[in-house]
């Protein structure tokens, strides 16, 4: 577990340090990720897979990713200044879109699907 | 021997105590959602920021306070982006089968979601600093954040107008398939974690381990195509 931690945060840290280099517009996380698939796809290819401590450490931080999100969600208590007076638009907005990117991202997905294949849904 | 009031007063004042709470509160509100049969209504997120504002607002405790403890948790969000990796090159072979619908639903969906976010707000006249903010609203919360930053808007509003976005997509992606009788996992899952990133994404593993992979790519993804499309409707649209 601390070993598979361990792995995560470096490839995040390889991630962030490469944007910083480059100036990439990309997340450092995202590239972390990107150099961590590559690392894991590479490795399968030569026939040698030891990633039992990053998969656990992945599979304990994926099972409980709502948990992260809470701390940034309860700085609504720190929001008055911003939204007086607009908090019913925010949330039309903020719904409406919801919905709108739900249903446009669905309607490609399955669209493409049929059109270019890609084997049935399950 | 002190008071229970000096230990309120020493407690509140360190970061301990509301990392506990917030770890605290989350493992009783998926518990609680588990027994609840994973119900949408009873998102985990939803109510553990509810009852973690709640005290942290009765408490009179400023949020910079609080954050000062829950940091660690919201740290984890870089690591944990970093983890979808795992999953992704575990299945790969299946994903790579739909790299097609997948690359569709990517360029749509990251369009429609700041895109109605700029004709919506501007149609009911959301102030400026509010509609910068609200741009990156559907990339994971590191990265909306980041990008709220460079376009002059505020991280903390985005922040919390993310995780919002994170719990309304949630709430709304089961009914919202099931009422389009929407069966392909790949796609309701991934519309789920391009909408509502990890929100999403956690949403979706509770639904199949299909959903969850493609929520997690989807998220992926978008982290990478707000950070460009959100710049790109900025200076078109709201210069």
């Amino acid at each position: 577990m601390i070993k598979g931690l361990a792995a995560l945060l470096l490839f995040q840290l390889f991630g962030e340090s490469i944007v910083f280099l480059t100036g990439l517009a990309v997340p450092g996380p995202v590239v972390g990720l990107m150099l961590l698939f590559a690392a894991m796809l590479t490795s399968a290819r030569l026939g040698r897979s030891s990633w039992k401590p990053v998969e656990d450490a992945s599979g304990a931080l994926l099972a409980n990713l709502g948990l992260l999100f809470v701390p940034a969600g309860v700085g609504v208590v720190a929001l008055g200044r911003f939204v007086e007076g607009q908090t019913l638009a925010i949330g039309f907005v903020l719904v409406l879109s919801a919905v709108l990117t739900l249903g446009a991202t669905m309607l490609a997905f399955v669209g493409a699907r049929r059109l270019l294949g890609g084997g049935d849904p399950e | 021997m002190k008071s229970p009031t000096e230990l309120w007063v020493y407690l509140s004042a360190s970061p301990l105590i509301w990392l506990t709470l917030t770890v605290c509160v989350w493992v009783a509100a998926s518990e609680l959602s588990i027994r609840l049969g994973r119900n949408p209504l009873a998102n985990p997120v939803l109510a553990s920021i509810l009852a973690l504002s709640a005290v942290v607002w009765a408490a009179g405790v400023p949020y910079q306070r609080y954050f000062e403890g829950a940091q660690f948790v919201h740290f984890m969000l870089g690591p944990a982006t970093v983890a979808i990796a795992v999953p992704l090159a575990q299945r790969w072979r299946e994903v790579s089968r739909l790299i097609g619908p997948i690359g569709a639903a990517l360029i749509v969906g990251s369009v429609t979601a700041v895109l109605s976010v700029v004709a919506l707000g501007k149609l009911v006249g959301l102030s400026g600093e509010v509609l910068i903010s609200f741009l990156p609203k559907s990339a994971t919360a590191g990265v909306a954040m980041a990008v709220s930053a460079s376009l002059g808007g505020d991280p903390s509003l985005t922040a919390v107008l993310t995780v919002t976005t994170g719990i309304v997509g949630a709430l709304v992606v089961t009914p919202f398939m099931n009422l389009f009788r929407i069966k392909d996992f790949a796609a309701r899952g991934f519309a789920a974690g391009l909408t509502a990133h990890g929100i999403g994404t956690a949403r979706a593993y509770e639904v199949s381990a299909t959903a969850g992979l493609f929520a997690g790519i989807a998220m992926a993804l978008n982290a990478v195509a707000t950070s460009v499309v959100a710049p790109a409707a900025a200076w078109l649209f709201l210069r």
